[in-house]
């Protein structure tokens, strides 16, 4: 009869204006008992402003297998960061 | 001293106190793990409310007993605890029955107590009154989800109303310290929330399909210290044993 | 340390020959200090290690918030409540976001607890020593806290991913549960000639007991030179056990209490201490059931499943009719 209540993951944003950010994952009956649980867990020491909670069953996640195909392309983008052009000094700061 | 006024915070204080103690005897027993960090949270919150109004009680006493020469050196006859918070956890159920029925008279009375005419009670209003309107949300979740759960959660849950509604009506009753209080703005009248709290307990207990006992007979001697409970002996022989045993020492 | 005397595969650590393709790439990532995640591939002796030792770690958590909640109710001021309850709230956070790392590797919470009350799954041995008095709230803080971040502070920089980040959550509350007991003591130790007295008799209790967390050399053993390699433990028993040692002995010279162990000794040539070693025969004894808190402790556990089990079940029959409530809308 025994059944263990569905797995949470858990997303706080913080003070500061950055995005929600995962910090774990909890049991609860129901999304709201969830958020309920994830203040009292997760926020006790005034870690965040703001809480979202997902269904751990219902994220999907790339496969390890895929991770060459998926990441190393942008490897060799390397114009995509600020870093690959030369700026004369002189220009000041860009 | 303002007798009146000091009156009034170690009855708020002796509520938190007793009932923050009797919260933390779960700690480490809980169903779930998520439960013992819940109810660690609620614990905490009122022991800090207790803090805040003993320590007012002692301001205003001027004595210079603070709020833990009030919380701990004082006995059973001189405490001004309800005897609602005074009851044994029980099961889970009890406890967070007891909860609710007292989250839900304590976000009442701080709602009004933020208009209070004395500031230093408004300022302890403002700052208890969220933590309470949580506690509230979580109690209430808790009372309606095992109401309307299993069906022995259902028999569970009824048991326990059953077993607490006499003690509501304490929470209610007026006399001559409440009178003064109202008549200066300080404090409302104790029975002027009873209707709001009769319309809350009715919408929650429909919601958890529970049925509210007929008979609002209740027990009272808590608040004015005329007859505690024989269970706030005990919870006071535990809680300042140490204080107790060695008067001298500082900790 | 939380988690003593984790079996591992019990054979020697394969060498490079030895392992498939597919293990010597996994041994080159743990090498090159790389994570790994659940879903990558991983042999099934580092699984099962893990899982073993990340729930005796959980376990112990878990467990161990019943030797201090012991003194909540007689905490003697309301900060000191306050402070103690906030202390033994955090050991369940980290008890659950241990067991939340062990459910990533693809077992659940219920069973893991149901393996801790058949006693298939071990907790730490120190928490099956009773507190006494005020003054072993102090001790506790200060010394099995203390020896257990002394094993945690390492195990951040652990192989597995969702461990070494539930390891650096953990790190970063637990700051504060050390100096709180050391601060109880401090307050003990200057205190009235009584409190002076039940400062040292907790110390003389806890001392041998907080040597054993570390759990009995482990320098020849095949489990741990598995664990290391896979980088789920990082020091030897032993060298934890010494910088313990070494850490503690002047902060209780501080105190003006005494180690109980006549030959506790500064050794200028190795730089150390050193000490007595506790009765590991005690200790063997405790792990297998025997403690003076065995039985009392599983069965407080026993009794919160058991009794928590309609609430369990309650709760989520009552999501699951609100879930179909509203699907029929």
């Amino acid at each position: 009869m025994s059944k263990e209540w569905p797995l949470w993951e858990i997303f706080i944003r913080g003070q500061h204006g950055m995005s929600h950010r995962h910090v774990g994952s909890l049991h609860a009956p129901d999304a709201e008992t969830a958020i309920l649980n994830a203040r009292d867990v997760y926020t006790r020491r005034r870690e965040g402003v703001s809480i979202w909670v997902v269904k751990s069953a219902d994220i999907t996640a790339s496969s390890p297998s895929e991770k060459g195909p998926l990441f190393e392309p942008s490897e060799s983008k390397a114009y995509r960061h600020p870093t690959f052009f030369d700026i004369p000094d002189e220009v000041g700061a860009m | 001293m303002d007798k009146a006024l000091f009156e009034f915070c170690l009855r708020m204080g002796d509520n938190t106190l007793i009932l923050g103690h009797r919260v933390s005897e779960w700690c480490g027993h809980a169903p779930v793990v998520e439960e013992d960090i819940a109810l660690a949270n609620t614990a905490l919150d009122l022991i800090g409310q207790t803090q805040l109004w003993l320590g007012l009680a002692g301001e205003i006493e001027g004595k210079g007993r603070d709020a833990d020469a009030l919380a701990f050196r004082r006995d059973a006859w001189e405490m001004r605890s309800v005897l609602l918070v005074e009851q044994p956890n029980g099961d889970f159920g009890q406890t967070l029955m007891r909860q609710y029925l007292f989250d839900q008279w304590q976000a009442l009375m701080l709602a009004a107590l933020e208009e209070s005419a004395e500031p230093r009670i408004a300022a302890i209003a403002r700052k208890a009154r969220k933590e309470v309107a949580y506690h509230l949300e979580r109690s209430r979740g808790t009372v309606v989800g095992l109401g309307d759960g299993t069906e022995e959660s259902h028999a569970r849950m009824q048991a326990a109303l059953d077993r607490l509604y006499p003690y509501v009506g304490e929470l209610f009753s007026d006399d001559a310290i409440d009178s003064a209080l109202a008549e200066r703005g300080i404090a409302p009248l104790p029975s002027s929330l009873r209707p709001d709290y009769d319309a809350a307990l009715a919408e929650t207990m429909a919601e958890a399909t529970l049925s509210l006992p007929e008979n609002r007979w209740s027990h009272s001697g808590g608040r004015d210290g005329s007859r505690h409970s024989e269970h706030l002996g005990h919870i006071l022989a535990e809680m300042q044993w140490l204080q107790r045993a060695y008067p001298d020492a500082t900790w | 340390m939380y988690a003593q005397m984790v079996k591992s595969t019990g054979e020697a650590v394969k060498s490079r020959e030895e392992m498939t393709p597919e293990e010597r790439r996994f041994q080159d990532r743990i090498d090159a200090g790389e994570k790994i995640e659940p879903k990558d591939w991983m042999p099934e002796g580092y699984r099962k290690t893990l899982i073993r030792q990340i729930a005796q770690h959980a376990h112990s958590e878990v467990v161990g918030q019943l030797p201090e909640g012991n003194w909540i109710t007689r905490a003697p001021t309301l900060e000191r409540k306050a402070i103690l309850l906030a202390k033994v709230q955090d050991e369940a956070g980290h008890g659950l976001y241990l067991y939340c790392a062990a459910e990533t590797l693809g077992v659940s919470r219920d069973e893991l607890t149901e393996r801790l009350l058949d006693g298939s799954m071990k907790y730490s041995s120190i928490f099956n020593y009773p507190t006494l008095t005020w003054a072993d709230i102090g001790a506790v803080g200060w010394l099995v806290d203390g020896a257990a971040i002394m094993n945690q502070v390492p195990l951040q920089r652990t192989s597995f991913g969702p461990y070494s980040r539930a390891m650096i959550r953990i790190c970063k509350e637990e700051s504060f549960h050390q100096r709180q007991g050391y601060d109880i003591m401090l307050k003990m130790a200057r205190g009235t000639e009584a409190q002076r007295r039940m400062a040292q008799d907790a110390l003389n209790r806890f001392w041998y007991p907080a040597l054993m967390m570390f759990g009995p050399s482990d320098k020849d053993s095949v489990h741990s030179a598995q664990s290391m390699a896979w980088k789920i433990k990082i020091n030897t028993n032993d060298e934890l056990r010494q910088k313990f040692v070494d850490q503690t002995v002047p902060q209780a010279e501080y105190l003006g209490l005494t180690i109980p162990d006549p030959d506790l000794k500064f050794n200028e040539e190795t730089g150390h201490y050193d000490f007595t070693q506790p009765d590991w025969e005690e200790f063997f004894q405790v792990v297998s059931g025997n403690g003076p808190c065995n039985a009392e402790r599983l069965e407080a556990r026993r009794r919160a499943w058991e009794d928590g089990a309609w609430v369990r079940e309650g709760l989520l029959a009552h999501a699951e009719k609100r879930a179909a409530r509203s699907a029929a809308e």
